[in-house]
């Protein structure tokens, strides 16, 4: 195992290794890659964090719960919503930021105009699969100097390189959460009702769905964040918008991050395959139609998210059909089928010739983004 | 600024060229007369020009694909234009190149409420986007100052901004999709009605390259429902450092104004003298403009009127109706055009880290001095966007070239305080020989990478973003390949 200290440590290793690497922040999201195992643990710390400015920078290995803490005590938040997924992967450790940045980890909050990891990513330093220190974009919020590889590297899963800094925008964390929950809608009439809110202009924060909740029946709930006054106006606004949908309860917390569909709790746990269908949310209900039998359902994003639980090994693509949007199997080995989405030729292609410049050698977490392509 | 020297050898062609694009495109779509070409000959950054080659009109993706295919069989650069406002020369055609103008594209193809977007021909302007969609009382947030004539395809190329979006974000965050067309005429779709790549985010690279990879055809926009109404308010300081801590406070107190204006002295008295907008004579005025219900608005402007006493202003005013809301914004919408009457100006687009706010000011009246030159700033200072409007003669000779000088000298010290060359507006030739100053030459290479793959002949808008000498090799390959 290498564990460097230093970027320039990390940049010796990687521009020496004979063989793959496999890259690890707090190995929290079960990706098992081939190769000497390079932990990021220490390249460590906040380097700057500027609540007047909103920004904060640390190092790629700084953990998460070190950076929330940080913030909190300023009264401030990461406001992308940071699935903690490790229940429902059945892993252990503690998420560095660098993993969280490398899988553009996103959780509910990412349907409002706040938007995913790679919204709140201002800039990155890492060392590219032939050694090279490389910096893009920078610590400010408008920054449209040269090519924006900071979005490239969001989501990337280490393949491009290795992440050794971000810096990112961060947010004030609002005084309170309303929610509306709405029973018994079933998958259309609760896209409709999630459309119906995300639809206003009174900034629902999450929309979200399951077809079993609390009470053994479908829950439909919406979050508005705020401060108190404008929180309670606004739910009474939404509740009378809403009625044409059913009953709508309403109630106000303090508690403004929703662990359980964030982190998919409902689905921990479990032996089956967990999947994960990004799609335009109103040709969600349709794609539910088409999941196999017994398939337990979530979503997330008004609808434009669906995440499944289904029998190990479904080849869930094939279940499916062709559709407008993509799907990633999160838990389980799938025997032998693609994590990720297969992509068209043309865009496989582009992939391909970003990895091999970025990577000439192929030995960061090699393969783990492969796919087979269509046309 | 220089500008490589055209290639004799694709001046020779253009003959061939006009033969080979009338057979795929209408005759008035090609322009090849030097009369008529002379109209693509610069952007909004006039000081320079140079008419193209030829200027191609094309009214389909389709057609576009069959421009950029021929262009490429016969290594013909090509200079993808929106509506030609770009401020940095992203669209300064060079003589041996193709102009490609999307103007003609400007349809809305798709609009759909319930999945809150819209998706338009990229020719379509920024402020009509929003126009097909506010029937529904929706918009289109990213608002750069020139959206009424600006192109999609412009927003897109040069990730623009506006002054909303310390909220909303800039064009990136609200850009769900494109169907862009490669240099070889290959045409690729990404993302749309759903969020997020399943692989590499490429729309994440694409958006901001300057027409650099691909030209964008189609865009998926995210719109959103219009908020119930925004008040702004005006507080007016005696020190730039004062309203720095101010606006630094706002921020930290948890309030999110959707907008945020700062003003200097100079910038206040051109503003007043041009519209009379009733600001008061002070050092430092802001503009910050909040979003709600009236109730809403009274709750937040009352948290941040406390912070604003808390710093001793010269002015406090509410806007108490539309009208006064909008005299307040008056004075700051027509800074540039005020600026314009009174002088020849060049618009700089620095960011700084807001807490560096005083100091690159005061460094910035210092250096005025040292050269000579009036500058006034105006800037969106919750992002610490800055607009520094240096003031010269275009008359006078060697005037331009001293203004240029200064310029180049802010921008450095932008990036010296933790910021960067260009904020919102892009690097096009205006800041492309500072680059160096940000980038170090493993950062420019990483970027240039980039463009092998998606133009490996380095033909799309070939002599721009990065500085002539570092991308020097790259265009020889294919000058040599001819």
């Amino acid at each position: 195992m290498q564990a460097p200290r230093s970027e320039e440590e990390l940049s010796d290793i990687v521009r020496s290794a004979r063989g793959p690497l496999a890259i690890r922040g707090g190995g929290t999201r079960g990706l098992a890659v081939a190769g000497e195992v390079l932990e990021t643990g220490g390249l460590s710390g906040i380097s700057l964090y500027e609540p007047g400015a909103l920004t904060l920078v640390a190092r790629a290995g700084t953990p998460l719960a070190e950076i929330e803490a940080a913030l909190a005590a300023e009264g401030q938040r990461l406001a992308f919503e940071v699935p903690d997924l490790r229940a429902l992967l059945g892993t252990s450790g503690e998420s560095t930021i660098g993993g969280v940045v490398a899988t553009n980890a996103s959780g509910p909050r990412r349907v409002s105009f706040f938007g995913a990891c790679r919204d709140s990513l201002l800039g990155v330093r890492l060392v590219d699969g032939a050694g090279n220190i490389v910096k893009n974009g920078g610590r400010v919020m408008k920054n449209v100097t040269g090519y924006d590889l900071v979005k490239l590297m969001a989501g990337s899963h280490g393949t491009l390189g290795v992440l050794t800094e971000v810096s990112l925008k961060v947010l004030p964390r609002p005084e309170v959460a309303g929610v509306l929950s709405i029973e018994g809608l079933g998958v259309a009439e609760a896209v409709a009702a999630m459309s119906a809110a995300l639809g206003t202009p009174w900034e629902v924060t999450a929309a979200c769905h399951t077809d079993l909740g609390a009470n053994d029946r479908p829950s439909t709930q919406l979050r508005i964040e705020g401060m108190e006054d404008s929180v309670t106006y606004r739910l009474g606004k939404l509740k009378a918008h809403l009625a044409r949908f059913g009953e709508v309860e309403t109630a106000t917390s303090d508690r403004v991050d929703w662990p359980w569909f964030r982190d998919v709790a409902r689905f921990a746990g479990g032996e089956e395959d967990v999947w994960r269908i990004h799609v335009k949310p109103s040709d969600a209900p349709g794609l539910v139609d088409r999941l196999p039998q017994g398939a337990r359902v979530m979503l997330d994003w008004g609808g434009g998210l669906i995440w499944t639980a289904v029998a190990p090994g479904t080849d869930l693509r094939a279940e499916l059909g062709a559709f407008v949007g993509h799907a990633t199997r999160v838990r389980g080995t799938g025997g032998g089928i693609a994590r990720f989405h297969p992509e068209p030729a043309p865009l496989a292609a582009l992939a391909k010739g970003l990895r091999a410049r970025f990577d000439p050698k192929g030995i960061l977490n090699s393969g783990l983004m492969d796919t087979a392509t269509w046309t | 600024m220089d500008m490589p020297a055209p290639n004799p050898a694709i001046l020779a062609k253009k003959a061939r060229l006009v033969e080979r694009l009338k057979q795929v495109l209408p005759d008035d779509a090609v322009i090849s007369d030097e009369a008529e070409t002379r109209a693509y000959e610069c952007d909004a950054l006039t000081a320079y020009r140079c008419p193209p080659l030829l200027a191609v009109l094309p009214s389909s993706t389709q057609e576009v694909s069959d421009i950029l295919r021929i262009c490429h069989e016969m290594g013909v650069p090509v200079v993808p234009r929106g509506s030609g406002t770009s401020l940095a020369g992203g669209a300064l055609p060079t003589a041996d190149s193709v102009i490609l103008g999307v103007a003609r594209m400007n349809a809305v193809i798709e609009t759909d409420y319930d999945n809150r977007f819209i998706r338009v021909q990229t020719g379509r302007t920024n402020l009509s986007v929003t126009g097909a969609v506010e029937e529904e009382d929706f918009f289109y947030a990213p608002d750069p100052s020139s959206q009424l004539a600006c192109a999609i395809a412009g927003n897109v190329a040069m990730n623009s901004g506006g002054a909303h979006c310390l909220k909303y974000g800039v064009t990136t965050n609200n850009l769900m999709g494109v169907t862009m067309v490669l240099m070889d005429g290959t045409v690729v779709e990404i993302g749309g009605g759903h969020l997020d790549a399943p692989g590499l985010d490429l729309l994440g690279v694409i958006c901001g390259s300057e027409g650099q990879l691909g030209v964008v055809t189609e865009a998926t926009l995210r719109i959103l429902k219009k908020p119930e109404g925004a008040r702004p308010v005006l507080i007016g300081y005696d020190s730039n450092e004062v309203a720095g801590a101010c606006v630094s406070d706002i921020i930290k107190a948890g309030v999110l104004p959707v907008a945020i204006e700062f003003m200097d002295r100079p910038c206040i008295e051109a503003c007043e003298a041009f519209a009379h907008a009733g600001y008061p004579m002070c050092e430092a005025l802001l503009i910050v403009e909040v979003e709600g219900s009236p109730a809403e608005i009274d709750a937040q402007l009352g948290l941040i009127k406390q912070i604003a006493r808390t710093h001793n202003p010269v002015e406090l005013r509410e806007a108490r109706d539309a009208d006064e809301a909008g005299r307040i914004w008056l004075g700051r919408k027509s800074a540039f055009g005020a600026m314009g009457q009174i002088n020849d100006y060049m618009c700089l687009d620095g960011t700084i880290p807001v807490s560096s706010l005083p100091f690159v000011l005061r460094r910035i009246g210092e250096m005025s001095k040292e050269f000579g030159l009036g500058v006034a700033n105006v800037f969106h200072a919750g992002d610490g966007n800055m607009h520094p409007l240096i003031l010269f003669d275009a008359n006078k000779p060697g005037d331009l070239e001293l203004c240029e000088a200064f310029g180049a000298e802010i921008l450095k010290l932008c990036v010296e305080a933790g910021g960067c060359l260009t904020g919102e507006h892009g690097v096009g030739i205006e800041k492309r020989d500072l680059m160096t100053h940000q980038y170090a030459p493993a950062d420019l290479e990483a970027q240039m990478a980039v463009k092998d793959v998606f133009d490996p002949a380095w033909l799309l808008n070939p002599a721009k973003v990065f500085p002539l000498a570092a991308s020097e090799t790259r265009r020889a390959v294919r000058l040599a390949a001819e």
